[in-house]
């Protein structure tokens, strides 16, 4: 169990966000705030969730995505008042919590299956 | 300088100004009580003395508790001397001081007793690097001390070479921390990075100014 005053701390001092619900296995596209100096804009970054870790504002997940033949992978904390959006863009079958076997794949062998039906 | 005794609460993260995740650790700090004013006519220095966190009469000394009844306090678990404390001020007996006495932004000093680690060896305990590859034929020398004391000279060991030991538990000061939050009401104390010592640890806190 938590402590209670770090409870304290978590609640009054980070403000929790609503993001739309996703797991691993499906497909996200994130928009995340850059800051340059005195400008700001906002880069997207659309790749397959392949896990969900932490609990409470420490919580995070990171997002893998193929660019240019190389794989690339982003850890986002759910709760950064840098995230603008997230949004669902496939939701995918997987039968574990943790895709990290989709690392050594490429090509067809790494796709995932979608769930239909929603 | 400003102190408080306090304790080790844990360790979480909270987002700065510009959105970055800063790692914080939660301290409780105080509210402490003064239970003895040294003073440069009386002692030759100037000190106050603080006592923190409750403690049953049955298990405290009788003269302890005189030294407690001075101050018209409670016996308290934590006695801790600071010199010199807000140089020009005047503290008197049985007051109490809170976390009123840092301001946020500004930076601190925390000690506290480093966990216990075991007897280790010297890689772990001095940063030692080992002897030589893992590979290519040679066993059992990785994480060996290498020499300690040459053939024809010196001949012998010199005092204190860093060998193998018991590590950790011991005090440990990390300065210059920055306070992120203060919470009075709850005597909480947030501060940017890590403090030493187990979860529950006391601790103490000062700023030289």
């Amino acid at each position: 169990m938590k402590n209670q005053l770090i409870q304290y701390v978590e609640d009054n001092f980070v403000e929790k966000k609503e993001n739309p619900k996703f797991k691993a296995g499906d497909t996200i596209t994130v928009s995340y705030r850059i800051i340059e100096g005195v400008k700001e804009r906002i880069q997207q970054f659309q790749g397959v969730v392949i896990q969900i870790t932490g609990s409470g504002v420490t919580k995070t997940f990171t997002v893998r995505k193929i660019s240019g033949g190389i794989g690339v992978e982003r850890i986002f904390p759910f709760n950064t008042p840098l995230i603008s959006n997230i949004i669902v863009n496939k939701r995918g079958v997987v039968r574990r919590s943790r895709i990290f076997y989709l690392r050594g794949l490429t090509g067809k062998k790494a796709r995932i299956k979608e769930k239909r039906g929603l | 300088m400003s102190g408080l005794i306090g304790k080790k609460i844990g360790m979480t993260s909270i987002y700065d100004a510009s959105g970055k995740s800063v790692p914080c650790t939660v301290l409780e700090a105080g509210p402490c009580v003064v239970t003895q004013v040294k003073t440069v006519e009386k002692d030759g220095y100037d000190a106050i003395q603080l006592g923190y966190d409750e403690k049953k009469e049955k298990n405290t000394p009788k003269p302890l508790k005189g030294h407690f009844a001075k101050a018209g306090t409670t016996p308290k678990k934590v006695l801790k001397e600071f010199t010199r404390f807000e140089e020009g001020s005047k503290k008197s007996f049985g007051q109490v001081i809170d976390v009123t006495v840092f301001v946020e932004g500004e930076y601190v000093d925390v000690s506290g007793v480093s966990k216990g680690k075991g007897f280790q060896g010297v890689v772990k305990r001095h940063g030692f690097r080992g002897v030589g590859d893992s590979t290519h034929g040679q066993h059992n020398r990785l994480r060996a001390p290498g020499s300690l004391g040459a053939s024809s000279w010196p001949s012998r060991v010199f005092k204190g070479m860093r060998m193998a030991g018991r590590t950790g538990g011991d005090q440990v000061k990390i300065i210059n921390l920055q306070i992120m939050k203060i919470v009075k009401e709850k005597n909480i104390i947030v501060v940017k990075g890590s403090v030493p010592g187990p979860n529950g640890s006391y601790i103490i806190i000062e700023r030289w100014s």
